[in-house]
């Protein structure tokens, strides 16, 4: 499962650089969601993973009795999704005005020349 | 009883904000609010700061759950330096803004995202909780795209897809080197990170985590490699927001350093040397950068990275010395940054235009406003015993005690390049007469416009000038508060038993 895990983070950051470095401002988008993905996983494995161990202690102990599952990892990534969601959105939003008045979806024709014709 | 005020900064942002969004539909009472409730503000920050100074560090812990395991939220002096010094950019940022900002802005929500942009840059300073800490940095910068994209014009857009896109890597990047440090260690809580890290075995993993975190922060403060972002986007938006944008989100980006630096990976030379040799080049770029632009915006806005480089070299050095230094130049910049931009809205207000090859005259036709803005000019440059001037001295001892006389060259290379840029500047816009400008028909002139808004415009501005008087002629006071910084950063322990063995 780990080793999985590993593949999956690791073709997700590379498939998310990848795509940043493309010069389309829709796949640089998708490039950090897939990023943002990546982390996620990252913070899940580096958590340890611990099968079907609830972090409950059992109704007439005080403390845990065995290894259990650490309940943190799973609030940050929550946390980390949520977030990640509120800024995709208004990312998307975004580009969508900025291909609406620029007219190109192209990084580089986002250009500042006119910046020193009329400032 | 200053436990209590710790989170009083940030709540009462939140409450700011909130009471603003009840007034969506009435500029005129927004402008009010805001401009008070920032002054209320700057009382509320300076009642927390004077209680960090009398009773040391205190902190409280978020539903009572025992440090480490809940959110704690510290108020060291140097959290509470930098959360008075928020405040006061607030204000003077606030009243600027309801001269400035039009209705049509206000109108979109200006006044409210601007407070929760305060809140975030409070929470940032504020927090003990490493994660807590990404949490605020994304509210910040969610306020922060609203705020650059207001207007939505096309250059104004054209510079938030590279802030924006930026910003997000720099989190991404940040919430991977937290997830490896937690994957080492299993704590959030910044003190107790401070001694289970340095327990670590597994160094290479340790390092690697550092770096991450380097560079998180390293794009959020603009620092060398990873700047690009910050000249193409700072000159877009209203000057309201490029002041507290160029005073404060670089300079949460350069807290964040000196915190996780200081107190989480200590012992760490190599990072030392990372940060010596960026700063160096930091210093070098933003400051050849700043010599061919034409933009008065744009020339700040390199000089912002130029100065970043002088903290990131002291920070670098650390030695008692060279933090002091670096501490004041980060107070003395905070200020002087928000006003240099100020000042560059007022020139526009003046002349229409911000282009330094049409502007021209000011000195004669407006001879009591170039003082004003001389003051902040030259405490820049640091020509003592304006502010600029004392945190230099700190930087090159620590540097020469260090034997580092590479530091010292960069240092001075940096200060002598800022005062050829506002030599060029001042004789270009305050003392050549300039060419005559076309009068641009739909444009409202700092001359016409009536006494109430030029004093909501000058207001600010003087404000901040004063504070950086302030701390030029009392630099002694300054210098004792960035020693008293130095002393709890280098020693870490205070804070560390102030966290987890509450009072």
């Amino acid at each position: 499962m780990e080793i999985l895990l590993a593949l999956v983070i690791g073709l997700l950051y590379a498939a998310g650089i990848y795509m940043i470095l493309r010069r389309s401002l829709v796949k640089l988008i998708i490039g950090l969601i897939l990023l943002g993905n990546g982390v996620n996983l990252l913070i899940f494995l580096l958590g340890r993973i611990t099968k079907g161990l609830p972090p409950i202690i059992p109704g007439e102990l005080n403390t845990f009795a065995e290894a259990y599952a650490d309940p943190v990892p799973q609030a940050l990534i929550l946390t980390a999704i949520v977030i990640s969601f509120g800024l995709q959105s208004f990312a998307i939003v975004l580009i969508k005005r900025v291909y609406k008045v620029v007219k190109t979806d192209d990084l580089d024709e986002l250009s500042l020349d006119e910046e020193y014709e009329q400032i | 009883m200053t436990s209590k005020l710790i989170l009083l900064p940030i709540l009462y942002q939140a409450f700011m904000a909130v009471i603003l969004l009840f007034f969506w539909r009435r500029p005129q009472i927004q402008r009010v609010i805001s401009v008070v409730g920032s002054a209320i503000n700057v009382f509320i920050c300076a009642l927390l700061f004077q209680g960090v100074w009398v009773d040391g560090i205190v902190s409280v812990q978020a539903g009572n759950w025992v440090a480490p395991f809940g959110i704690t939220f510290v108020a060291d002096t140097l959290a509470a330096t930098m959360v008075l010094l928020t405040s006061i950019a607030g204000l003077a940022v606030s009243i600027f803004s309801a001269g400035t900002i039009v209705r049509a802005q206000v109108k979109y929500g200006y006044f409210p995202i601007f407070h929760f942009l305060l809140m975030g840059l409070c929470g940032a300073f504020l927090t003990g909780d490493i994660f807590n800490l990404y949490v605020w940095f994304e509210i910040i910068i969610i306020s922060s795209f609203v705020l650059i994209t207001l207007g939505s014009e096309k250059k104004q857009l054209e510079g938030a897809v590279k802030y924006f896109a930026l910003n997000m890597l720099a989190s991404i990047i940040f919430l991977t080197a937290l997830g490896i440090l937690y994957g080492l260690v299993g704590t959030l809580n910044m003190a107790d990170l401070s001694g289970k890290v340095a327990a670590v075995d597994n160094r290479g993993l340790v390092y690697v985590s550092g770096l991450f975190f380097f560079v998180g922060f390293g794009i959020k403060s603009a620092l060398f490699p990873l700047y690009f972002w910050l000249p193409d986007s700072y000159h877009t938006p209203p000057f309201a927001v490029s002041a507290i944008f160029s005073g404060l989100l670089t300079k949460v980006g350069v807290y964040a350093l000196i915190r996780v630096f200081s107190l989480i990976f200590t012992d760490d030379i190599f990072i030392d040397q990372v940060m010596l040799a960026i700063g160096m080049l930091t210093i070098f770029s933003g400051g050849v950068g700043a010599l061919v632009q034409v933009n008065i915006r744009r020339v700040f806005s390199y000089l912002i990275i130029c100065h970043i480089g002088f903290i990131i070299i002291g920070l670098g050095l650390f030695t008692e010395a060279a933090i002091a230094g670096a501490i004041f130049y980060l107070i003395h910049d905070i200020v002087v940054k928000t006003n240099l931009f100020l000042i560059a809205g007022l020139i526009f207000k003046i002349k229409g235009t911000n282009d330094m090859r049409k502007l021209g005259g000011l000195y004669d036709g407006w001879p009591k406003l170039t003082l004003l803005m001389a003051i902040t000019l030259f405490s820049l440059i640091g020509i003592p015993p304006l502010s600029g001037f004392w945190p230099k001295v700190s930087l090159i001892l620590g540097a020469y005690s260090l034997e580092n006389y590479g530091a010292i060259a960069f240092i001075l290379f940096g200060s002598v390049i800022t005062l050829i840029i506002i030599a060029k500047m001042w004789s270009r816009i305050f003392w050549n007469p300039g060419p005559v400008l076309a009068v641009r028909p739909d444009f409202q002139y700092f001359a016409d416009m009536s006494l109430k808004k030029r004093r909501l415009i000058v207001t600010p501005i003087v404000l901040l000038s004063a504070v950086t008087l302030y701390i030029g002629f009392g630099a002694e006071h300054i210098q004792q508060l960035s020693e008293r910084i130095s002393g709890e950063l280098i020693d870490p322990t205070i804070y560390i038993n102030a966290v987890l063995k509450p009072r």
